[in-house]
């Protein structure tokens, strides 16, 4: 079983469509990755997707890097 | 056309019988069908379980597959019929003209399959799991908006809807805007994929679609005895549209001008065409007198040809009426036999083979048609291609709805 960062690394480069090795843990979405509007909302469902959860809108809307979607999952789910 | 002269300088396709203009050509020529079984869903319980759809489509060298992602297949066919046009065109877009610049391209259906699949997704885990592209990735001009993003286009951007004559519209109104002065290019045309569970039922439900399930390549053939109904099919076309003289005065490959568009409504009936064709006469009688043209000089009609019975009656009454003895002459053919009817792309493409049949001096063929119908009578180019001398050509659309269009294409000497 992979960790949660590796899986959300994971997510985030198939989603934005960038390589696993360029999502460092700092990066975030829309500055580093290329990300539009659009593009974060469908991360964040994709999370949702992955671990089975349902991130609350006002929660998703501060999940801007890759380090606060690792740190959602881990304060939610562990 | 009044005001400036409008030519065509670029195109760009995506068929069932090819990924390009040249490679689709080369088969229409050698009257090569692209109907085959449907194996994209389970058709086991549709009337219909064929259709003349794309093969082996890849996006990847044309759009980034991020992107690709978020867009309907019809979307996708019309950016690559975009992007094919405008690289053929070799047209530089610069901050001083990006605004001359502009895009109208339509389509018939539009994202019916996001629809369909989002429709799923509702159902079955609610509101909440629609993806965020839903919206932008199947709504009718975002073809147009894709383009203009994509080279910076910043001049009029539309997309006209006005079912199987949305391709023809947006090409005649799109050089309306060029000769009228409100643009200097625009890549016009129009994209399909209607072959999904919910398009083919319900072009099925309306008795529109041929059921010759046991030979689909035979199941188009306009004219014919044996006709039952269309094909459905699925692509683009796109061409760029260039004012004349500062399309000459950067050496561009110009391969006609647009000389002639006329338009009509039936005001008859929501699907079907009044037995004496008396709309479609009206739209071809506008374009030839918009094109100031003896129809003596028209040698070539790619005709609308969907292989119904009322349609094809219709539109050879209305060849007759409009073209008097010089009806004897013309060459009348149905691409729609080898490729289907490719609805709000059909006037796209067909005008596409409209200007290689100028560019070649050849009228592509209508295949299957074995025996021909009672008061089928014209040279409709049976089975093989006419090498023969093609000055102007005609290309016809006509839509549910009753919506008729005609474009005039003229060789330049």
């Amino acid at each position: 079983m992979s960790s949660i960062e590796e899986r959300v690394k994971k997510i985030v480069a198939e989603q934005l469509g960038v390589k696993e090795e360029e999502v460092q843990t700092e990066a975030s979405f829309v500055e580093d990755l290329g990300a539009d509007s659009l593009d974060t909302v469908e991360l964040v469902m994709a999370l949702e997707e992955e671990f089975e959860t349902e991130i609350p809108d006002e929660e998703a809307e501060k999940i801007t890097t890759v380090k606060l979607a690792i740190d959602y999952i881990n304060d939610n789910l562990a | 056309m009044k005001g400036r002269r409008v030519v065509v300088t670029g195109l760009g396709m995506v068929s069932p019988v090819g990924l390009t203009v040249a490679e689709t050509w080369e088969n229409i020529l050698a009257g090569k069908s692209g109907a085959a079984p449907i194996e994209l869903f389970d058709v086991s319980a549709y009337s219909t379980r064929f259709s003349a759809s794309v093969k082996n489509f890849d996006s990847d060298p044309y759009i980034p597959a991020k992107d690709a992602r978020k867009m309907d297949v019809f979307v996708q066919y019309g950016m690559v019929a975009g992007i094919q046009a405008f690289e053929d065109a070799g047209l530089e877009v610069t901050e001083a003209n990006a605004g001359r610049v502009g895009c109208a391209i339509g389509s018939g259906i539009g994202g019916i399959g996001q629809i369909e699949k989002n429709t799923e997704i509702v159902r079955t885990a609610g509101p909440r799991k629609i993806s965020p592209f839903f919206v932008p990735g199947s709504i009718i001009n975002m073809i147009a908006g894709n383009l203009s993003v994509k080279y910076n286009l910043q001049g009029p951007n539309l997309a006209m809807v006005t079912a199987c004559t949305s391709g023809t519209h947006n090409i005649g109104l799109g050089a309306r805007l060029i000769a009228s002065g409100d643009a200097d290019a625009m890549l016009v045309g129009g994209a399909e994929m209607a072959t999904t569970p919910v398009g083919l039922g319900g072009f099925a439900a309306a008795r529109a679609l041929s059921t010759r399930n046991d030979d689909p390549a035979a199941a188009s053939r306009p004219w014919d005895k044996d006709r039952d109904g269309f094909v459905l099919g699925d692509g683009a076309g796109v061409m760029m549209l260039e004012e004349y003289e500062s399309a000459r005065a950067r050496g561009a490959k110009i391969y006609a001008e647009i000389t002639g568009f006329g338009m009509s409504g039936d005001a008859f009936h929501m699907t079907s065409p009044p037995e004496d064709g008396r709309g479609a006469a009206a739209s071809m009688r506008n374009a030839i007198n918009d094109a100031g043209l003896d129809v003596s000089e028209l040698h070539y009609i790619n005709a609308h040809g969907t292989s119904t019975n009322a349609g094809d009656l219709a539109e050879t009454c209305a060849v007759k009426s409009v073209m008097g003895n010089a009806a004897a002459q013309v060459a009348v053919s149905s691409t729609k036999s080898m490729i289907g009817h490719l609805l709000g792309a059909a006037g796209a493409v067909e005008a596409i083979f409209s200007v290689l049949a100028i560019r070649d001096q050849v009228a592509p063929p209508t295949i299957n048609l074995d025996n021909p119908d009672e008061g089928c009578d014209l040279n409709y180019v049976p089975h093989t291609a006419q090498q023969r001398e093609i000055r102007n050509v005609l290309s016809n659309s006509f839509g549910f709805g009753g919506t008729n269009g005609s474009l005039i294409f003229r060789r330049l000497d």
